[in-house]
């Protein structure tokens, strides 16, 4: 077997080749709790830095989605301290000073761009920290869709922002209040609160399955 | 790119080869028959020696995977008479357990009845949030455009569960459809529109009208992150790294809170709480029949040991949701979903030929046994047309590079970024190569019994999300799960506050453990199984043999 030599917070493992930083953790002894949530780069549990041998760099990535090298320094980080204020969208308004009230630390960026390095979404992070002080909530939450709240530009971060809890706002303003209601949605909700399907639906959950199977046959498909 | 290995990419070129004739190609769907033959053929449902008939509880002679018989014929992991749950460290009215999108949107609906938030509490195992809500991709299912109506998405869900849901629980899901979509917006999450607001939607395996509502292919992930921030907006207190192990009963069969285990600290905490709401999830860290999960960490049964303990009654436990596209290569991504919006934008599955085997949005447990019928080999009645991988695993083509040839340069990196990132992590570019997938284990179709308000049929007991069963029978439709556990969550939210305010619980005990160890024993069952099972064992097996407890 092609095995490799991980370090896992110091400690030396040879685990196989071509698995994951997760994987490889593993195979080495560990049970995980923390940093171990979806397994598919989704929930941003396992934030994970690295170093590798002769490189000054500290790598930032994501323990799921990394495969191993040899030589491989790695340490997890369990939780990412994160100050959120409190809030209530309804009594927000989407202007261009909402974020900078809430995040005010947002004024502290001082455009270092270590946050876009440690992003393991490869996000332009510090874009999105420049568009929020501009105020430009729509751009911030096109930016930060793919965010997965990792925390790893959060732990990097010199002037020490919440990113993720930014982010988050700014989404949410931008789904509520920037972006136009569906008036079909709106139409079918007052339609089924008028009655308007109770009729055929009475008639549906009665059905035999002979006859269910027959309406089912008989349904047309939207091409 | 061209990182595919040479025996690989022969195949390549076979699949870029037929690509222009199949541009054009649009198959035909299978009728009722030809799907009925084909699931008895070769889904791994029917095979019988995959389950076995429960040999006590509610739902004595059910048959389940034997994966999961293993874990309700088997023993409390805490001693019933070895702790004191008779005085709570907590004394709520709402005990949500587990803290994914069905207990989320429990949590609020219960505080939105007018329980106050400090009288809530979630329970979690991993974080707030960690779940499989959070990894669903492709969309969420709801009847609002003019063309379409809740009844024909009714006529939908039955077909895709073969007739065997319960009528009522699917008439609650798609009459709440449009209603939940509206309350995501007003939340803010940010679903596909047209400039106009009108919702992007479109085709899932089985739906008749395109009604797929999605965010990029990053659906269950933005809905899920809108819900828990407003969780926290209105300060809903929860605990994470607190699995629930046992229920807990006042000896008059009603719930009244549960025993909760700190990961961490390996301490016990007992809540008390006037109604319970299950929201634990699914299976599929259970690795049925071997197959590998698209499910996170924790989807490991636990809301179903406590709940069949506790008496509750379970039904089509014996369908297990194979999900047609999981990734067979690289080997890193093994068994991670490829969402069905894949196939939904035009993507068509392909033998090794390149041939075009199967429309590619049958039904999910029918593309996936047509998927499994040609990778069988031939002796196994099986047409022997996968591509096999360096590692030895089989699988079909997924050609991917036609969604851009169809929908447009950029389509693909704009609506499916989660997987445009997944490949390119390992040098594979989907919008120039095709990508090779083999079925996968999804999803937990049936599940704990309830009423349409989410009632297991147990005083104080209450039950959502995939942890449930009857909404989809034997087979779920893509885009049902997401919108299952947002009706589900939101019913039993409002049903849990109203029995709060009228409930009269009992002191606290672990009665029914004992009744249902009683029952253990008078069936044989050995005293070695122990469950829940909390979290899979994924240790390596050197590390294992030699591993002793000693602090």
């Amino acid at each position: 077997m092609n095995e490799v030599t991980v370090f896992i917070m110091g400690k030396g493992y040879r685990v196989p080749a071509g698995l994951t930083i997760m994987k490889a953790m593993e195979y080495a002894g560990y049970r995980l709790a923390r940093g171990c949530g979806c397994r598919g780069g989704y929930c941003g549990a396992c934030a994970t830095v690295y170093r590798l041998p002769g490189d000054y760099k500290l790598y930032a990535d994501l323990a799921c989605q990394t495969t191993v090298r040899d030589g491989m320094y790695i340490a997890q980080l369990p939780f990412t301290p994160a100050e959120r204020p409190t809030y209530a969208l309804e009594n927000l308004t989407p202007d261009g000073k909402t974020l900078l009230a809430l995040f005010p630390e947002l004024a502290r960026c001082v455009a270092c761009n270590t946050c876009t390095k440690a992003c393991p979404q490869k996000l332009e992070v510090m874009d999105a920290v420049q568009a929020a002080l501009r105020g430009d909530i729509r751009q911030v939450a096109e930016l930060t869709f793919d965010c997965v709240s990792c925390g790893l530009c959060t732990m990097r971060c010199p002037a020490e922002i919440s990113h993720h809890h930014v982010w988050q706002l700014a989404r949410r303003l931008n789904g509520a209040y920037l972006t136009p209601r569906a008036e079909h949605v709106k139409t079918r909700v007052e339609e089924i609160a008028a009655g308007k399907f109770r009729e055929e639906l009475d008639k549906l959950v009665t059905m035999t399955k002979d006859e269910l199977v027959a309406a089912y046959k008989a349904r047309q498909i939207e091409a | 790119m061209g990182t595919y290995p040479k025996e690989m990419q022969e195949s390549i070129e076979r699949v870029e080869a037929t690509r222009p004739a199949r541009l054009s190609t649009k198959p035909a769907r299978l009728t009722l028959e030809e799907q009925e033959a084909l699931l008895r053929g070769f889904h791994p449902d029917y095979r019988a020696e995959g389950k076995r008939r429960l040999k006590v509880g509610a739902s004595w002679g059910e048959p389940v995977p034997h994966e999961l018989a293993d874990l309700l014929e088997a023993y409390p992991l805490l001693e019933p008479g070895a702790l004191d749950v008779s005085k709570p460290d907590h004394d709520v009215d709402v005990l949500v357990i587990g803290g994914g999108g069905a207990g989320t949107v429990a949590a609020l609906w219960a505080h939105a009845s007018g329980v106050p938030a400090e009288r809530i509490l979630i329970a979690t195992k991993l974080r707030h949030g960690d779940s499989n809500s959070i990894m669903a991709q492709g969309g969420i299912q709801a009847a609002d455009k003019p063309h379409d109506s809740p009844a024909v998405h009714y006529l939908d869900v039955l077909g895709g569960g073969h007739f065997t849901n319960d009528p009522t629980l699917v008439r609650a899901l798609v009459e709440d459809a449009p209603e939940i979509i509206r309350w995501h917006e007003d939340l803010g999450v940010m679903y596909d529109k047209s400039p106009d607001g009108t919702m992007s939607t479109i085709h899932g395996g089985g739906t008749s009208r395109k009604r797929m509502h999605s965010a990029k292919d990053y659906t269950g992930l933005e809905i899920l992150r809108v819900l828990r921030d407003e969780a926290r907006s209105q300060g809903i207190p929860v605990l994470e790294f607190s699995p629930a192990v046992e229920l807990l009963t006042d000896g008059e069969r009603q719930v009244v809170g549960a025993v909760l285990w700190n990961l961490e600290t390996s301490e016990y905490t007992v809540v008390r709480a006037k109604a319970t709401v299950l929201a634990t999830g699914g299976w599929g860290r259970l690795h049925i029949q071997g197959f590998p999960t698209t499910n996170h960490y924790g989807a490991t049964a636990d809301g179903l040991v406590l709940a069949y303990r506790a008496g509750a009654k379970i039904r089509d436990l014996d369908a297990v949701q194979y999900h047609p596209t999981g990734a067979a290569y690289p080997d890193q991504l093994v068994g991670l979903l490829i969402t069905e919006k894949v196939r939904g934008m035009d993507a068509q599955p392909l033998n090794r030929r390149g041939e075009l085997f199967v429309h590619p949005l049958e039904p999910r447990d029918v593309e996936s046994a047509a998927f499994i019928r040609e990778c069988a080999p031939p002796e196994k009645g099986g047409r022997g047309l996968g591509v096999v991988t360096p590692t030895g695993m089989v699988g079909v083509w997924l050609d991917t590079p036609m969604v851009d040839m169809i929908h447009g340069k950029g389509t693909f990196q704009r609506a499916l970024s989660s997987i445009h990132r997944m490949y390119v992590r390992f040098d594979i570019d989907p919008t120039r190569e095709p990508i090779l997938v083999y079925p996968t284990l999804h999803y937990q179709n049936g599940g704990v019994v309830i009423d349409e308000h989410g009632w297991t049929g147990i005083a104080g007991l209450y039950a959502a999300g995939e942890v449930e069963g009857g909404v989809h029978g034997k087979n779920r439709l893509m885009g049902n799960s997401l919108l299952d556990y947002n009706v589900f969550g939101r019913r039993a939210g409002i049903a849990a506050a109203s029995w709060a305010k009228r409930a009269a619980p009992g002191s606290p005990t672990l009665s029914h453990v004992e009744r249902y160890v009683g029952e253990l024993e008078s069936a044989g069952v050995p005293p070695t199984r122990k469950a829940p099972l909390l979290l899979p064992e994924y240790r390596g097996e050197r590390a294992l043999a030699r591993m002793v407890d000693l602090l």
